[in-house]
């Protein structure tokens, strides 16, 4: 693992996996710096193997695109350890995958529910029509859970759709905000600024502390999206807001 | 399933500038979004955790710069306040460090700092805790998101806090020695990476070598410095990931930020270095317009360090004494 560094901007390796020190609380274990599915799959098969062994003194994971942070316990395990625990466990290809789940987010797109989604339809010369069939056609995985509790960032936009962002920010964008940036996709879970795109809005709630499960999404997880009229948002949401789930889920591979 | 109340009600008379109800984080969930949140401090957390016999697992009020005041609308307790505050009990001056018993009608007023460099928090504990469900895991709020603490907020004047036990314990209050709670003067000691590698030695001789000062726009997320910019060797932006408890990081304009408890999970900017543990709670109490300055460390000096602290933990703990009953 003791790889010279790559210059930081230069194309990701495989496998370039490097173990870094990030403070004594914490290792880092990057496998590129892009957003990309094979590097993403390496992460999370890491994870898995991470939670799988049930390392002394390690308190919690934090997969990311591209690397995966080990939070631990200094007084419980010392760095150079676990440095050599993680080593072992670093794998070659993420060829074979746990079975994920496979979500179905019903979306009101267009109107107030998505505000952007004219424009973008219009920046690539589109009708609306196209956009949502684009947009619901794909089908994306859970690169990461971050920012706010519950966000989900997908990956899988079709290239057609890639957008750059808003050159300025909204101060404050609903929870459940289905929207894209630059080549991402993502859901939000709670109210946040942001400068991404909004296309529409899910009834289904990502963060509900009231539900056993808060957290809709893991990442891994995939996610289809399934267009639905104003009037089935209501009665979706009327559904969600009582701490239920609208979402289809299945498991398995 | 939610005991029967005690009684036992501490009301927010003031809750001075920022008072939140914390204790040692929220451990587990920064893979789904959730951020750490905890005790900026935990060492003087600690102090006023073992001060009224609790474990740090319970939740204190952490108050920021002011203390503000409180009273007991009724019932018993013994509470304690931890830090280089001033406090008084129905107008008597207290002295620091020493658990006492209130008795409904008693009001207890936390003032200012009493030292320049190192009251920017305190905690005040109350001997069983907190009646307040634990939400993942944790007692400690989350304003940002609204996790935790009373309804995940901060605290309001007027509110009422439920007590968990009926009365305060058999057992002696507890004191310590004020100066044995002081924190160590010096440079805050910062490990390398994760991503060091976006910063050459222009960039580590002005993190090392310059004087820092923190900003007013700093919170419990994260500290901003103030002084010479830090140059990045090329790119500033990074493909998001994790970020560690004390992460600094820089973004474009140069100006660093310190990572701190209520800090975001993951972030997109290179992070040149990271605090490490042992001088975290010193962070905690620093001001807006406190100075302060780097040193680096070896990952075997950090581990050293986070164990002097644990040993000096256990230290504080065989140097309470009793404090006698007071009011």
């Amino acid at each position: 693992m003791s790889r010279p560094r790559r210059p930081a901007g230069a194309p990701a390796t495989s496998p370039g996996c490097r173990i870094l020190q990030a403070g004594d609380q914490a290792l880092v274990v990057e496998f590129g710096d892009a957003i990309d599915a094979r590097l993403n799959r390496l992460v999370q098969a890491l994870d898995r193997r991470v939670a799988a062994a049930k390392i002394e003194g390690v308190i919690e994971s934090v997969p990311t695109y591209r690397s995966l942070m080990i939070v631990y316990d200094p007084l419980r395990i010392r760095a150079a350890a676990l440095r050599r625990r993680i080593e072992k466990l670093v794998p070659k290809s993420a060829a074979a995958e746990a079975p994920a789940r496979r979500w179905t987010l019903p979306v009101a797109y267009g109107g107030a529910h998505g505000l952007d989604l004219e424009d973008v339809a219009r920046a690539h010369g589109l009708s609306t029509d196209e956009v949502i069939a684009l947009h619901s056609g794909a089908e994306y995985r859970v690169y990461m859970i971050g920012f706010s509790p519950g966000l989900a960032y997908l990956g899988g936009l079709p290239e057609q759709l890639h957008t750059p962002r808003r050159s300025s920010p909204r101060l404050r964008v609903p929870a459940s905000s289905v929207s894209i940036g630059g080549i991402q996709a993502a859901v939000f879970s709670v109210e946040i600024p942001s400068g991404w795109h909004l296309l529409g809005r899910t009834p289904e709630r990502l963060f509900d502390l009231r539900r056993p499960q808060p957290f809709l999404l893991a990442a891994g997880d995939r996610v289809r999206f399934l267009p639905i009229a104003p009037a089935e948002y209501e009665r979706l949401a009327a559904i969600t807001a009582r701490g239920e789930v609208v979402a289809e889920c299945e498991t398995g591979a | 399933m939610k005991q029967a109340s005690t009684g036992v009600v501490l009301r927010v008379i003031n809750p001075g500038a920022l008072a939140t109800l914390q204790d040692r984080g929220r451990m587990g969930y920064q893979r789904y979004g959730v951020p750490q949140s905890g005790a900026m401090d935990t060492l003087t957390f600690e102090i006023a955790c073992m001060l009224v016999g609790n474990e740090p697992e319970e939740a204190a009020i952490e108050f920021t710069l002011t203390g503000g005041s409180y009273a007991l609308e009724s019932g018993r307790c013994r509470a304690a306040v931890a830090g280089a505050f001033t406090v008084t009990l129905n107008g008597a001056p207290l002295p620091p460090y020493r658990a006492i018993e209130l008795r409904a009608g008693d009001m207890l007023r936390i003032g200012a700092g009493t030292v320049s460099h190192g009251s920017a928090r305190g905690y005040l504990a109350v001997a069983g805790g907190f009646d307040v469900a634990p939400v993942l895991g944790s007692r400690s709020t989350h304003v940002r998101s609204g996790i935790g603490g009373v309804d995940g907020a901060a605290l309001r004047r007027d509110q009422w806090l439920q007590l968990r036990a009926p009365a305060p314990p058999d057992s002696l209050p507890l004191a310590l020695d004020p100066r044995l709670a002081r924190h160590d003067p010096g440079p805050i000691r910062v490990l390398p990476g994760p991503q060091d590698d976006y910063f050459d030695t222009a960039g580590w001789d002005r993190l090392l070598g310059e004087s820092w000062r923190m900003s007013p726009q700093s919170d419990r997320m994260g500290m901003r410095l103030e002084g010479a910019r830090i140059p990045h060797k090329g790119d500033y932006n990074i493909v998001s990931d994790g970020v560690p408890h004390g992460a600094i990081q820089v973004p474009g304009d140069g100006q660093p930020i310190v990572m701190l408890a209520d800090r975001q999970s993951t972030g997109g900017y290179p992070k040149i270095a990271t605090v490490i543990s042992a001088d975290l709670p010193r962070l905690g109490q620093l001001r807006p317009g406190d100075g302060l300055r780097f040193a680096r460390v070896t990952i075997d000096e950090a581990e050293t360090a986070a164990r002097e602290l644990a040993e000096r933990v256990a230290l504080l703990r065989r140097a309470l004494r009793p404090a006698g009953i007071l009011g």
